[in-house]
């Protein structure tokens, strides 16, 4: 079974966020590049999948400036069996931009027999959410995002049952393949590349394609530092201040 | 020209975000003119004309016996024939797990441009902006829309629903759509409920959560206890979530789930920014930490510095008389 899985590459999560002179992108200096993680997620669970069935294959695609392969090189050294990079200069696109990209290059040959395309629920930069179901729209394809089980599928399955996190509960949706499947912290717990993994990862193959991307969705007007939260107080030390919390909520925040 | 509102309905009842969605949409619909339209794909009416109340003007259901639960391929169908019919300047959704996935599908169908997860929409200079955290939080992006509709999904909780207007119920129109369930490859076989009836966090009103400070998971009976005397819903820190203590879906943060209650308080939870990510836009933030250097007391409108096996048994006995009394 073939089974391909969108990558992102991201700044990481501890990455203190200074505004470019743009005024309407992140500034790169010194930001520390990382896979993001619910691709980990999607990762992991497409390389069970293989494993379990003792055969098929797993592609990584992601689309970015030259500076993703590291990320790429990553997931080779985790266990993808191939990569290709679709490769842009490097300007922001928005997620129907990504989505038109990825889309068409699922529909080429080579990829279009894919049983499983997955993505991360959501990419930690723009936090947009969106790619998943867009890819799945533009293919035709059925679609269940923010994944966090999987049931095991079998050598020639044409559907698969997956919980869906919603509020207070648990969706179990049967889902006919080839479908768009969106992972979501939880799904399982991603492995590290083991040393063997990252040698094997120098020889394996990323295809470079270069892309020119459709005309922008959405347009950035400026992107800034959220306003600071007002400077908060320490009601006091211990048990003999929770009178006072108590009264601070109920007098002055009226939140109780 | 007109506002479109997909409104939500789980077990035939219109959902509470779908109000706050009408509410912004009402704002919007005074600055922009023209009227509000609501549409809903349900199996039955969930009793849409009392939205009239809500701020919707017109209201049109795409009825399918198929639409008892989420279903993407009808739903994409539903509001795309509203969009259609009604040739709306934007298009409104909750940024719920329903919304979050509809949305997309939605601008893709269309072609147009999606803002997601937005905490605040402008108009200005006749167009609409959309203010957006990104970078979890830690900056806000504001976009525009170079094609119409503009789709915006918004953040729970944030919006005010808009207040009960009197006027006439508006008739509810049926919305014809081409759709044949057989199409349908994604089915919902059932809902599991994991939170025993409980509100979720994202829609809970207070949330308390605990973090590694409280040294095992017996210990969060007393973080419940406080939870039942505010009328709260509990959360989690991922440290707690990974070493087992909690369920995943109890996580608040980055990779967990992103709340805005009116009151959160957060006990022995250092305050890792990653944390930080999921709550900082809730209105009150209450601290608890043993240690007075926590990160945490930075974000927190009210902090208290003590030991949570001492501070909380007595903050939730003080909540306690105070309900006692009301
Ligand atoms: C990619 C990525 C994503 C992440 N996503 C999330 C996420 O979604 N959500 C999240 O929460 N974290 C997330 N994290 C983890 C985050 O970095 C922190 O490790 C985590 O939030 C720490 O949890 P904690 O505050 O419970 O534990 P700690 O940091 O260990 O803090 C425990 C706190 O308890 C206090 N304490 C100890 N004993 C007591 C006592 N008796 N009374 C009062 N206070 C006491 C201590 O002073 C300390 O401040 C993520 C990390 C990464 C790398
Ligand atoms: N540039 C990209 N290249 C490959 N996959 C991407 C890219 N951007 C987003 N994705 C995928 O889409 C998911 C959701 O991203 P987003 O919609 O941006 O939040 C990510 O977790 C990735 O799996």
């Amino acid at each position: 079974m073939l089974q391909v899985v969108c990558i992102k590459q991201v700044a990481d999560t501890e990455t203190r966020v200074k505004v470019a002179a743009d005024g309407r992108t992140l500034d790169p200096a010194g930001v520390t590049w990382i896979l993001n993680p619910y691709d980990e997620f999607a990762l992991e669970q497409a390389l069970r999948i293989r494993e379990a069935l003792g055969s098929g294959e797993v592609v990584v695609i992601s689309l970015g400036g030259a500076g993703v392969q590291t990320t790429v090189r990553n997931a080779l050294a985790l266990g993808a069996d191939r990569a290709i990079h679709l490769k842009t200069d490097g300007t922001q696109p928005d997620s129907l931009q990504v989505a038109r990209a990825l889309a068409a290059e699922l529909q080429t040959d080579a990829l279009k027999a894919a049983q499983i395309i997955w993505l991360g629920k959501q990419a930690v930069d723009d936090d947009a959410a969106q790619v998943g179901p867009m890819v799945a729209e533009l293919l035709g394809h059925p679609c269940v995002t923010v994944v966090a089980a999987i049931e095991p599928l079998a050598a020639g399955a044409t559907q698969a049952v997956v919980e869906r996190e919603v509020e207070g509960g648990r969706e179990v949706v049967e889902v006919t393949l080839p479908a768009v499947l969106a992972a979501d912290k939880g799904l399982n717990e991603p492995r590290y590349a083991s040393l063997k993994g990252i040698m094997a990862a120098k020889k394996k193959p990323i295809e470079e394609k270069a892309v020119t991307l459709g005309p922008p969705a959405l347009e950035i007007v400026s992107l800034a530092l959220p306003p600071a939260r007002a400077p908060g107080k320490i009601v006091g030390q211990g048990v003999e201040a929770v009178p006072e919390l108590v009264r601070v909520l109920r007098e002055e925040a009226k939140v109780i | 020209m007109a506002i479109l509102v997909f409104i939500e309905q789980r077990d035939g009842k219109v959902r509470g975000v779908s109000r706050e969605a009408l509410g912004e949409a009402s704002r919007l619909a005074a600055s922009l003119g023209g009227p509000v339209v609501a549409v809903c794909p349900a199996a039955s009416d969930p009793g849409l004309a009392a939205l009239g109340e809500a701020g919707a003007g017109e209201i049109l259901l795409a009825s399918h016996e198929a639409f008892r639960y989420y279903e993407p391929l009808g739903y994409t169908r539903a509001v795309v024939a509203a969009v259609e019919q009604v040739k709306p300047k934007a298009v409104l959704f909750a940024a719920s797990s329903m919304g979050r996935d509809l949305a997309p599908r939605v601008a893709a169908r269309l072609g147009v441009g999606l803002a997601s997860d937005c905490t605040a929409l402008a108009v200005e200079g006749g167009t609409l902006v959309a203010s957006r955290p990104v970078y979890a939080g830690k900056a806000m992006q504001r976009v525009s829309f170079p094609a119409e509709p503009a789709l915006v999904s918004l953040r729970p909780k944030l919006f005010a629903p808009a207040p009960a207007q009197n006027g006439a119920a508006p008739a509810v129109t049926p919305l014809a759509i081409d759709y044949d369930p057989a199409a349908a490859r994604a089915r919902v076989r059932e809902v599991k409920a994991t939170t025993g009836g409980k509100v979720d966090l994202t829609e809970a009103e207070i949330i308390v959560s605990g973090g590694r400070g409280l040294k095992g998971p017996e210990h969060f009976d007393m973080i419940e206890k406080l939870a039942v005397a505010l009328g709260a819903t509990v959360g989690a820190s991922r440290a707690v979530v990974d070493a087992g203590w909690r369920p995943h879906a109890d996580q608040v943060g980055q990779t967990g789930k992103t709340v805005s209650p009116k009151l959160y308080v957060a006990v022995a939870i250092s305050g890792a920014i990653q944390h930080l990510a999921g709550m900082s836009s809730s209105r009150c933030i209450v601290a608890i930490n043993k240690d007075p250097d926590a990160p945490i007391f930075k974000v927190a409108d009210y902090g208290l510095v003590g030991d949570a096996f001492e501070v909380v048994p007595a903050l939730t006995e003080k909540i306690q008389a105070l309900n006692a009394r009301s």
